[in-house]
């Protein structure tokens, strides 16, 4: 039985998305698991898994189409099933449905004769351009493997960016109804070469003399565009309220330096993973904020997803741990470090990023007291955390040294108000301040 | 280097070639006795006398037609249309016969012949003396079109033209006359079929040649005072046409403007365009525009004449369009 692959839906608010690059051609074997296409949305660059195991068929789509959610992309089956018709849904024109033989012999033709025309430059001059055999089309294209094909942009703009792997439709076009033209592409690759530059060790500013510097007019590349979109939309119809408390952290501190002490240095566990368990856990205990706001009802999600928002080049994503309330400290550590590693290169898988149901924006490695996180909708809460930082503490009427960090919640005042949100907290304290507990 | 007009340039050509080779000889309404009708000829009768300098009925088949056959047993006629527009009445001599008897006749036959013709609008003489009917003849292969837009280009192209063992139709535009330039003392001659840089820049392409060179250059003028640099390449033959300076020129600057007097529709413009979206596609960073002139038969009103041929000022937006 062949299997038809649709355009997955990486997130609650995705209508379509552009097929990037097939990962496998027309008559290759594939696995269940293995990936298929890369997927671009407004967030990030997805890998799209088949779901089914066989030799892939028919793959329905080019490369760079912009292909709606649940479309068909791909058919999988075994190698000499009888393939059914494309199936019905599909956005190209080549597969209009035949009227009447005879048109359908010409529409045939003239595919055909595409395909010979696309062949011949590259074909060599020996080879007559009818032996290319269809199925080399997929294939060529797929060596040209640049994301280009839905996005307007001029030849001279989409050489440059072949050329230097540039993602055009990351950029946004100055030119004529939006065109991307040379300068967009030389703009990016600049910019791109600048941030290079200035990760660089700082030491004195270059430019103590220097003059004033020109206004700068950056375009929005389209992560940046949907951050601005979301948050605007968060913000104006979300209302949000906080709260903010601070936690003693010096059992947590003192158990994370035990703990990592029998870990490798890539395995060690962070600050930030505590308290991704010890949201989790709490959570479970107050499922009015582990919700979504529904018009006239809420919704109390059954799993405990937390989300992790992680600084990427030009935005944030928020990656997603699945069942975090049941899963040991070691796991979410190794899985959040994945996916973020993930994100930072720009490829995410798209269960990495969709589902969460609570989320948390730790600045704590920027030595920052304490901040407000806007609430990503549709869920129900954010925390936002500081840095945990050693300050002088009042204990039994001295003063001491200890370690504290501050959080502070953002709340949907539609699904729950401040008194449930101060508990919450409290409730988390029982998690930091005693850390022991998270490991039983 | 003298500063001269394109009328003694032609005129010097012509001169020295009649001077070099007995060969040539030169027929056309009013060419002897007159002087030729924009007084390129003046003088020519009384040096060369009549058996060199043939004044002919009003017969332009009759005219192509004679020096075809001249051409045909080793003369080398020049052959003078007071405008382009006539060579319709001998349509049939100009791209039938001429560019095809060397091929027909299997290479016993050649047409070492110059067909000098005056084109182009601007001078109220009503649509039917006004046309820029250049790409007619540039789509017939055989046949040389030239057609410069400087002193030093007419001088030395006139003159390759005449030693020319092929038919040339050798365009001079009715109102450049009088346009002056410098042009080299000594003896020089010019390849038929090598466009030419006449101005460089950086930010857009202007491909013209002919009257569209003299605008065109205006139009870099004023261009260069808000900081736009355009490069002027003149075709200066169109056929054979050489696209290489074109091309070298577009990818450097990735936009183009064409310029030409003719209209728009399956002209100049069209080809230059086509050449460029089949050679340079990779550089091509903007559409490129053509402005050419408007799709009507040439007004005789002058204002309206004006409004109708193309002007700097839509060479200036066109440039300024393709920047955007």
């Amino acid at each position: 039985m062949s299997e038809t692959i649709s355009m997955p839906k990486l997130g609650f608010d995705m209508a379509e998305g552009t097929l990037v690059r097939w990962v496998k051609n027309e008559g290759e074997n594939v696995n269940k698991g293995d990936v298929l296409a890369e997927i671009e949305t407004d967030k990030a660059t997805v890998e799209v898994e088949s779901s089914a195991s066989g030799v892939v068929r028919k793959l329905l789509v080019e490369e760079g189409s912009v292909v709606p959610v649940g479309d068909p992309i791909a058919v999988v089956g075994s190698a000499d099933e009888k393939i059914e018709e494309t199936p019905t849904k599909v956005t190209e024109p080549k597969a209009e449905k035949k009227t009447d033989e005879s048109k359908g012999e010409e529409l045939k033709t003239e595919s055909e004769e595409e395909r010979s025309k696309k062949e011949t430059p590259k074909a060599e001059a020996t080879a007559p351009a009818a032996q290319a055999q269809p199925a080399v089309a997929p294939v060529a294209q797929a060596a040209a493997s640049v994301q280009e094909g839905s996005v307007k942009a001029s030849p001279l703009a989409k050489k440059i960016a072949r050329d230097n792997k540039v993602d055009l439709a990351r950029l946004q076009g100055t030119g004529p109804g939006g065109r991307v033209v040379r300068k967009d592409v030389e703009a990016a690759l600049s910019s791109g070469q600048s941030s290079v530059v200035s990760r660089q060790p700082a030491g004195l500013p270059s430019s103590v003399v220097a003059a004033t510097r020109e206004d700068e007019t950056i375009q929005l590349t389209r992560l940046r565009q949907a951050i601005a979109r979301r948050m605007t939309e968060s913000t104006t119809s979300v209302p949000h309220f906080y709260v903010t408390h601070e936690y003693k952290m010096d059992a947590l501190m003192a158990m994370r330096k035990q703990i990592n002490e029998y870990l490798g240095e890539d395995e060690k566990v962070s600050v930030n993973d505590f308290i991704i368990k010890a949201v989790a856990l709490t959570l479970r205990e107050f499922p009015n904020l582990n919700a979504s706001f529904a018009g006239d009802k809420v919704i109390r999600h059954g799993a405990v997803n937390v989300g992790v928002a992680v600084a990427v080049e030009g935005g944030l994503l928020t990656v997603v741990n699945r069942n975090t309330d049941q899963q040991p400290l070691r796991a979410i550590s190794s899985e959040v470090k994945r996916m973020v590693a993930g994100a930072r290169e720009g490829k995410v898988k798209p269960d990495d990023i969709q589902g969460s149901t609570f989320s948390i924006s730790n600045m704590g490695m920027f030595d920052v007291e304490n901040f407000a996180a806007i609430i990503n909708p549709p869920e129900a809460g954010i925390l936002a955390v500081g840095s945990a930082r050693q300050v002088p503490v009042v204990e039994n009427g001295e003063v001491k040294v200890g370690w504290r960090m501050k959080v502070t919640i953002s709340v949907d005042h539609r699904v729950s108000d401040g008194a449930e949100a101060a508990q919450f907290l409290q409730k988390l304290a029982e998690f930091l301040e005693n850390p022991v507990r998270m490991l039983v | 280097m003298a500063k001269i007009t394109m009328r003694e340039a032609i005129s010097q050509a012509l001169m020295e070639e009649m001077d070099r080779d007995p060969a040539v000889f030169i027929l056309g309404e009013e060419v002897g006795v007159w002087g030729g009708t924009y007084a390129v000829t003046k003088g020519f009768y009384d040096k060369y006398g009549p058996d060199r300098i043939m004044d002919t009925p009003i017969a332009e088949n009759a005219i192509i037609g004679a020096a075809i056959g001249a051409a045909m047993v080793g003369q080398r006629p020049i052959a003078e249309l007071m405008t382009i527009n006539f060579a319709f009445s001998a349509m049939d001599y100009i791209v039938n016969q001429a560019p095809k008897l060397h091929y027909m006749f299997g290479g016993q036959f050649q047409v070492p012949m110059v067909i000098r013709a005056v084109g182009g609008g601007g001078r109220q003489l009503g649509a039917t003396h006004s046309q820029t009917p250049d790409a007619i003849f540039a789509h017939f292969p055989g046949l040389k079109v030239v057609s410069p837009g400087t002193p030093e280009d007419a001088k030395g192209l006139l003159k390759t033209s005449i030693r020319s063992n092929d038919p040339v139709l050798f365009i001079e535009h009715a109102t450049m006359y009088q346009v002056r330039g410098e042009v080299p003392d000594e003896e020089y001659l010019i390849p038929i079929g090598k466009s030419k840089v006449q101005r460089e820049g950086k930010d857009a392409t202007v491909v013209t040649y002919s009257k569209g060179l003299e605008l065109s250059l205006k139009a870099a003028d004023e261009l260069a005072r808000e900081g736009i640099e355009v490069e002027v390449v003149d075709l200066r033959t169109l056929r054979p046409l050489d696209m290489e300076p074109v091309l070298e020129s577009f990818r450097k600057t990735n936009r183009a403007v064409l310029v030409e007097e003719g209209w728009k529709s399956y002209g100049v413009g069209s080809e230059v365009a086509s050449r460029i979206y089949e050679e340079a596609f990779d550089y091509v960073d903007a559409p490129i525009i053509r402005v050419a002139q408007k799709e009507v038969p040439l007004p005789y009103n002058r204002t309206l004449e004006q409004a109708a041929l193309p002007q700097v000022p839509d060479i200036v937006a066109a440039v300024k369009e393709v920047l955007k």
